[in-house]
């Protein structure tokens, strides 16, 4: 399903952050340690790892093994490793996931790319039928160790089928586990407790993110299942995952100038949803905003939103509002502007949570 | 062998498979002489019979069993049995056979109990056995979509360095499926040790075969993936047999897949809740009744001198008590605890999880409280 008709890596959209370097902004995988790393050198530092540490651990997908993945995420490990634990495979997504499937049943850890988010459509009867499903059907006694990285979403001025948020999809699936790291610091703990996960989990990349740059501290600062509070706050708690946590963190440090202390949480993982770490915050702040790229219409932060409701109503002193993508197919990269969440549409949001009823 | 490096190697490695099925029984009993297949010894030719009379009563005990409320469905595999029977026969202990829901008769023949077997199709739960014991899969009941699941098996085998093959069941239908083809075609880039059994028993639930490829036979279809095809006469137990353990040892030699397409009917209905007389005429189940797999092993073995009356009756009488043990498997109330809807989802159950289960588990002690109040 992959084309090669897009460049394999886009450049970084104008005003944005640094442009990729040619080999995708990294060089010897460099995982926890002073020196800053990438987002896709933290993940590539965090499957050397794994493959280092668990002779079990496999990585496969469509280019990952000569090339190192069209985002270079995979760059090195084929000769470092060998192509016996990292290869290349045919280019059928299906055939991806099932393998894969049949490979943990026979006692290995198989890490598995979708070249990107819409290219993992065709594995997604594999993914919600067998992946999703195989620990239940055998009453526990089969499990499916199995990561399957997704990069996923927007903001790089990719083509069609190359920016869809399809989180929801996934996460409205019983028996996977769902997370997305906001962060190079996150990404090698999220990515090194998915692989040591015994369950089925997504891991979505958020591409846009890739190429931004800080140190990795040397242990995890949650659980796989944990949401983290990124920015403190008293006034309004912000909720974004993967991409949009970025974006939530510099609304925080705008609305601070406009008197608002903004608390942003970092939802992380998906599913399971870390209840008591958001409804904790939305509790204290009384306000929430949900951030996602993904189209509002019975997307992830109507879930986020009900449960919130349910749990926080009495605390709330407005409804808990949503910035999303609009309910359209992705648009082309002349209009994607128009349809990401962005700080502006952060802070209007965070505007209109009824401050004068209560001022 | 050193992967074929030309085109001319490549076509000499994948010719089309025969014209007509390959076979070591003909129709009437009599052997064939067949330079691609080798005849099973006697002793193998007459476990074949004992496994599939017994394969065919327990397959008429489930049947009836749905008549009674037993079970939920039951597709047959009547018509079947060589297929069902030769290829778990050839399977070596280490092997994985990957089944779909027509195929309970080889996993009963793979020795798995039958009260786990059939919990699938009693409704009780979506696989009562552990794979992992006689390395069966669960049945497959998407179709197709176990293909990749065994090239999967098979790959990590070659991995681990393992002599160990996996055999998926597939049928006519599930040729057409996308993942029948990403399957054949991982299996032969990895050179994975997996048979692809084809069962074309004629018919996808009603749609014939000639609704379903214009290919000159389903064997083909793994000719351009590179992967060693043949075709064989699907009623024919040493044929089965024999395809299978040939194809093992293709496989264990390193040689990778093979795709085995047996000619075979489906003479009962899909299931108990299908109308065949909708789609096909009784003329061409005749037809295929003359056929009879069983029959033609019978007069072989006859033939041969390793069958007579008494041994038929002691057959039948061995094939009666499995029916019968069968019968009282399921004669039981289904008792399934509420609370197993949330124990195998994830290795440990999620926060959301636990607190649905105590909610049905409270519903359940408020109704239980409500009924004894009541009383």
């Amino acid at each position: 399903m992959s084309t090669t008709l897009e460049h394999p890596v886009p450049a970084a959209p104008a005003g944005g952050r640094e442009p990729a370097p040619a080999d995708g902004g990294q060089s010897a995988a460099t995982g926890p340690g002073t020196q800053p790393v990438t987002m896709a050198g933290a993940l590539n530092a965090a499957m050397a790892d794994a493959l280092a540490e668990d002779p079990r651990v496999l990585v496969f997908g469509e280019d990952v093994g000569t090339l190192g993945g069209v985002f270079r995420v995979t760059d090195g490990l084929a000769s470092r490793f060998g192509e016996g634990r990292v290869f290349d495979t045919p280019l059928a997504e299906s055939g991806i996931v099932g393998t894969a499937i049949g490979m943990a049943m026979n006692g290995l850890v198989p890490v598995v790319e979708m070249q990107f988010d819409a290219f993992a459509y065709p594995a997604f009867e594999q993914m919600s039928s067998h992946l999703a499903k195989l620990r239940n059907r055998t009453k526990g006694r089969v499990s499916l160790p199995i990561v399957v990285r997704i990069p996923y979403g927007g903001g790089i001025g990719g083509v069609e089928h190359h920016c869809d948020a399809s989180e929801a999809y996934y996460a409205h699936t019983p028996g996977l586990q769902v997370v997305t790291p906001g962060s190079p610091a996150d990404a090698y703990h999220l990515l090194r407790q998915s692989i040591a996960c015994p369950d089925p989990v997504i891991f979505l990349e958020p591409k846009r993110r890739y190429w931004s740059k800080e140190p990795v501290p040397a242990a995890p600062d949650a659980e796989l299942d944990q949401a983290v509070i990124r920015r403190p706050g008293k006034d309004v708690t912000l909720i974004a995952y993967g991409g949009m946590v970025g974006t939530a963190l510099e609304a925080a440090a705008a609305a601070a100038g406009e008197g608002w202390d903004a608390e942003v949480v970092d939802l992380r993982s998906l599913s399971p949803f870390d209840d008591a770490t958001v409804a904790d915050s939305v509790r204290r702040t009384g306000r929430a905003v949900v951030v996602h790229e993904a189209s509002g219409f019975a997307g992830y932060g109507a879930e986020v939103a009900a449960r919130l409701t349910e749990q926080c109503f009495h605390f709330l002193e407005a409804p808990i509002l949503r910035v999303t993508g609009f309910d359209v197919p992705y648009p082309p990269p002349s209009l994607e502007q128009h349809h990401l969440p962005s700080v502006d549409r952060i802070l209007d949001a965070v505007a209109r949570l009824q401050w004068d009823d209560h001022a | 062998m050193t992967a074929p490096s030309t085109i001319t190697e490549r076509v000499a490695a994948a010719l089309p498979p025969s014209a007509t099925p390959l076979a070591l029984i003909d129709p009437d009993g009599h052997p064939v002489v067949n330079p691609l297949l080798t005849m099973p010894p006697d002793d193998v030719l007459a476990e074949l019979y004992r496994l599939m009379v017994i394969g065919r009563r327990v397959d008429a005990q489930a049947t009836a069993l749905t008549r009674q409320g037993r079970l939920a469905v039951y597709p047959s595999a009547h018509g079947q049995e060589a297929c069902q029977v030769g290829t778990v026969l050839a399977l070596r202990e280490q092997d994985w056979l990957f089944p779909t829901y027509r195929d309970t008769m080889a996993v009963l023949t793979r020795e798995v109990e039958p009260a786990e077997a059939l919990s699938l199709l009693r409704g009780e739960w979506h696989c009562g056995y552990d794979p992992y014991e006689r390395r069966v899969a669960p049945q497959c009941t998407p179709l197709a979509t176990s293909t990749l699941h065994a090239v999967g098996v098979a790959r990590a085998a070659q991995v681990k360095q393992e002599d160990q093959a996996a055999l998926v069941l597939l049928g006519d239908g599930a040729t057409s499926e996308g993942d029948t083809h990403e399957a054949l075609n991982f299996a032969a880039v990895w050179r994975a040790p997996v048979i692809f059994f084809v069962q074309n028993n004629g018919y996808a639930i009603s749609v014939p075969l000639a609704k379903q490829t214009a290919a000159p036979a389903l064997a083909y279809k793994g000719v351009g993936y590179g992967v060693r095809s043949v075709l064989i006469d699907g009623n024919d137990a040493a044929a089965v047999y024999a395809a299978v353990q040939s194809a093992l040892a293709h496989a264990a030699a390193g040689h990778g897949p093979t795709l085995i397409e047996a000619l075979t009917y489906r003479v009962e209905a899909h299931t108990n809740a299908d109308d065949a007389a909708r789609y096909r005429d009784d003329a061409e189940v005749q037809a295929w009744l003359a056929r009879d797999p069983l029959a033609r092993l019978e007069a072989c073995l006859r033939g041969r001198g390793l069958l007579d009356d008494a041994a038929v009756a002691r057959l039948g009488a061995e094939a009666e008590q499995r029916a019968t043990a069968l019968r009282e498997a399921m004669s039981g109330e289904l008792d399934v605890p509420p609370a197993d809807l949330f124990e195998h989802v994830y290795a440990r159950p999620t926060r959301t999880l636990a607190a649905e289960r105590d909610f049905l588990l409270d519903e359940l002690a408020s109704h239980r409280g409500a009924e004894e109040g009541g009383s």
